[in-house]
């Protein structure tokens, strides 16, 4: 196999004109192509696909809530027969409409848009490889995510609706057909493109880090590896090992839905019928889902974090604050996120003792978190910041982090969470901290490694409104939902008017509405943003943001295989800047120790004997696979 | 490259791992966690009560020597391999892969005598979980059979030997785990069941 991978791959002499023999046709260069920086354009794109079809979702059941007496026989052309006959939301689809929205930004768009992209694009370029470690085995964990796409969307089109029991998917729910029209096909084919798309998110995960761990160029030390790349990095371990358990996790839900077994059922009455299945249990299910589930949250915000270490270092012209602390933040964040999943259990009748037990793990991931925070804090503090878009949603991100981890503390002590759960306060809770931090974690390095992507600039100006209204509309969508929440509105109620003590808050709801939708609108800019400078943007210089990392020696449009000669050497971490004695405030991270006498420290005086031996290692490209 | 390595001869990666056999590793990983997180739903579940006891099928010990003759004969085949044996390394591949089908075969007979001790795949949970374990570990050990016949064939096109030897070593992790797996399912399910 390694005769046959030496021979396809034809990096035989490392040199790059070996590259020039490959006749590329369309079909292999855009669409089966397994050259990891085209895979995470791909990933990207079909990312933005599903966040737009994500946002218009709750921007209907918005409308739903903001406007309850509102006629949306306007929707019909788009809904069809889920609006009602009395031009009403048909209340069964509201539910289907949450239970996707949830879905596709938690995975389509926030594990597989956000980790898919930036773990392709930047882990070879950062780490300085030609590619992934199997570029085939890439492009499968693509196309399983596109086919799981396709099945997902499908289920939109059936008759009876998507799956309707919330991104969770609790049983009973879930499981019995007579419970919900969303329950039918809808829940089959969800279960179906989960499974597709855990397949999905381990080959992508497995490549990852055996591309971090073995393909590393000459110099590239775990300590001098970029943040993002250990951020990525750990999400893929967390993957790797929480993926699975979900899988588990579907597969008792499917053999109980079709095959009739009763791993989640038991002494269920439908009609005044008891059902056969007895013996399972609901709980169960929870333990298993929320076993991936925890982790998962933090597969959606590792990357946000790293790629935000990188863009505020960057932009602060200063070295990131604690980059030790950061890795040990960053490692400490996934240990912990598999020892607290029954924080989202509390209400279960969970015996009191293992509540406190999962309550103080709970709170001890606080500790990481505000390492983090400070050190970001810390790393602008005085620093000569450059406001460019990706800069300020990086610290859009920092923002959202503090506010929403905040109420995660208040939600962490069992006392405080059995009034608040399944209130808006969650959902106030985890929009700020997950989806709209790592939301901005994304944008902001859509915004950063555009250049690096398409070889073009994005517009700032534009760039610079889309933030503004981004980032006062999400203050303003999800701030209110705190007080709706602690009133006690519970989520994924179709309709409250009818009960008294909610009614006071129609205002409320109202002005979340139109913020929501605003933001949404705001969106659009984005999206013309991307495609117009796709096309027509400013030429982007070689290193546009003045960036130490290695992606930035590569030419403007990199080939396949990345560098034109042979992989530059690295001397030193990727966060000199504003070095004292140095001409210019950054060295990037190929420069040697020897070239930079005037602002070498002592005892980086003394690796320069070491540098001339670096430089004399041959990499043997030859038994390298790709 | 930390700071005291003397490179002498031309090193080549940063790990000595193949990159290919590290990520099976990873695959491994991933398959145990299916399987941890499937035996502690069953202990959960099991500490929950209403719980069926039953017999394991006695077909068990058949196919676990099965299994474990597989993995000696595989063994033995890699040590033909790295002597550059070739006939003896096909016979054994061969061998390999017989036994393989016959221990399928024979986890299909013990799920007749679960059938016949009346414990359903549709029942209690304390049933199906035996199914679900021995069906998703028959899953797995057909993908092992699938790369078993894979390396034969580049066996048979000499492709693999002392100079070759990164498949073949693949196939044996791989099949080795399979059969390390259904030793842990059988001893958990004697001590859980
Ligand atoms: C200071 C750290 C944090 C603590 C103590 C914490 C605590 C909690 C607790 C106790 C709940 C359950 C609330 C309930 O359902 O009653 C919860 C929900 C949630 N948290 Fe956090 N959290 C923290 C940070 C995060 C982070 C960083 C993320 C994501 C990146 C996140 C995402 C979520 C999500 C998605 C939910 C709701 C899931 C659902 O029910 O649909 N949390 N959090
Ligand atoms: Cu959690």
């Amino acid at each position: 196999m390694d005769q046959h991978i030496a021979e396809t791959t034809g990096y035989h002499d490392a040199e790059w004109h070996a590259h020039g023999h490959h006749k590329e046709s369309f079909v292999t260069k855009y669409i089966f192509s397994q050259d990891h920086k085209t895979i995470a354009k791909q990933f990207l794109i079909t990312g933005i696909f599903w966040a737009f079809i994500g946002g218009i979702l709750s921007s209907i059941f918005r409308l739903q809530l903001g406007y309850p007496d509102m006629s949306l026989e306007w929707l019909r052309p788009l809904l069809g027969g889920w609006i009602t006959d009395a031009g009403k939301l048909d209340p069964e689809f509201y539910l289907a409409l949450v239970t996707m929205h949830g879905t596709i930004m938690v995975f389509f768009v926030l594990t597989a848009g956000l980790s898919g992209t930036f773990a392709n694009f930047l882990i070879p370029l950062q780490i300085g490889a030609r590619d992934m470690a199997s570029g085939f085995l890439n492009m499968l964990s693509y196309w399983f995510f596109f086919a799981s796409s396709v099945v997902m969307l499908c289920s939109f089109f059936l008759k009876t609706g998507p799956a309707a029991g919330g991104w969770v998917v609790y049983p009973p729910l879930s499981a019995l057909p007579q419970a919900l029209q969303g329950s039918q096909g809808g829940m089959t084919l969800w279960l179906i493109a989960m499974a597709l798309f855990i397949v999905s998110s381990l080959l992508g995960g497995i490549n990852y880090i055996t591309t971090i761990i073995n393909l590393r160029t000459r110099g590239m030390t775990f300590a001098r590896l970029p943040l993002t790349i250990w951020a990525l990095f750990l999400t893929a371990v967390i993957g790797v090992l929480s993926f699975p358990v979900l899988f588990s996790a579907a597969l008792l839900l499917i053999f109980d839905r079709s095959f009739g077994t009763s791993f989640y059922l038991s002494d269920i009455y439908i009609g005044g019928e008891a059902l056969s299945n007895q013996g399972g249990s609901a709980i169960l299910f929870q333990h298993l889902f929320w076993f991936l589930g925890h982790p998962e949250v933090y597969i959606v915000m590792l990357p946000g974090l790293g790629i935000t270490s990188e863009i505020i270092s960057t932009n602060s012209r200063k070295p990131i604050f604690g980059y030790r602390a950061m890795i040990g933040s960053l490692l400490g964040i996934a240990v912990l996120s598999f020892i607290v999943w029954a924080h989202h259990m509390f209400v279960t009748g969970m015996n009191p003792f293992l509540g406190s037990i999962f309550m103080i793990l709970t709170l001890i991931i606080a500790v990481p978190s505000a390492v983090k925070v400070f050190n970001y804090l810390a790393t602008m503090w005085k620093g000569n910041i450059r406001f460019t878009p990706g800069m300020l949603f990086s610290i859009g991100l920092v923002s959202f982090f503090i506010s929403g981890g905040l109420t995660g503390i208040f939600l962490g002590n069992a006392a405080i969470d059995i009034p608040l759960h399944d209130t808006y306060f969650v959902v106030a809770h985890f929009h700020l901290v997950m989806a709209s931090a790592s939301f901005f974690g994304m944008l902001a390095g859509v915004y950063h490694w555009f250049p690096k992507m398409f070889g073009r600039m994005m517009d700032e100006k534009l760039g610079y409104i889309h933030f503004w209204l981004t980032f006062i509309g999400v203050y303003l969508v999800f701030f209110p939902m705190h007080y709706i929440g602690i009133a006690g509105f519970p989520r994924r109620y179709y309709s409250w008017t009818t009960f008294d003590v909610f009614n006071s808050f129609t205002d409320l709801n109202t002005f979340v509405t139109v913020a929501a939708l605003i933001t949404m609108v705001a969106q659009f800019l984005f999206l013309f943003n991307f495609f117009y400078s796709i096309f027509r943007g400013r030429v982007a210089p070689p290193n546009p943001w003045q960036s130490n990392t290695l992606e930035w020696t590569t030419p403007l449009h990199p080939g396949h295989g990345n560098w034109p000669g042979a992989i530059p050497t690295v001397y030193r971490w990727p966060y000199d800047y504003s070095k004292p004695g140095a001409e210019e405030d950054y060295i990037p991270q190929h420069i040697p120790y020897s070239q930079t006498m005037e602002s070498n420290l002592p005892h980086e005086n003394d690796l320069i004997a070491l540098e001339k031996e670096e430089e004399d290692i041959v990499i043997d490209e030859s038994s390298e696979s790709h | 490259m930390g700071t005291n390595i003397r490179l002498v001869e031309s090193p080549q990666k940063t790990l000595s791992v193949h990159p290919h056999k590290f990520a099976l590793w990873l695959f491994i990983v991933s398959i145990v966690m299916i399987f941890a997180s499937l035996t502690s739903a069953f202990i959960v579940k099991q500490g929950e009560g209403s719980w069926l006891e039953y017999n394991l099928p006695s077909m068990f010990w058949f196919t676990t020597a099965t299994i474990l003759v597989s993995s000696v004969l595989l063994q033995w085949g890699y040590f033909a391999a790295k002597d550059d044996q070739f006939k003896k390394l096909n016979t054994l591949l061969v061998a390999t892969i017989v036994l393989g089908l016959l221990f399928l075969a024979g986890q299909w007979l013990s799920w007749k005598q679960l059938v016949d001790m009346e414990v359903y795949f549709a029942g209690n949970p304390a049933g199906s979980f035996v199914y679900v374990l021995t069906g998703l570990h028959a899953f797995h050990l057909v993908t092992g059979l699938v790369f078993l016949v894979i390396t034969l064939i580049s066996a048979l096109k000499n492709r693999i030997g002392s100079g070759n030897m990164v498949r073949m070593e693949m196939c044996v992790t791989y099949w080795h785990f399979l059969g390390a797996l259904w030793i842990y399912l059988f001893i958990f399910l004697i001590f859980y069941h």
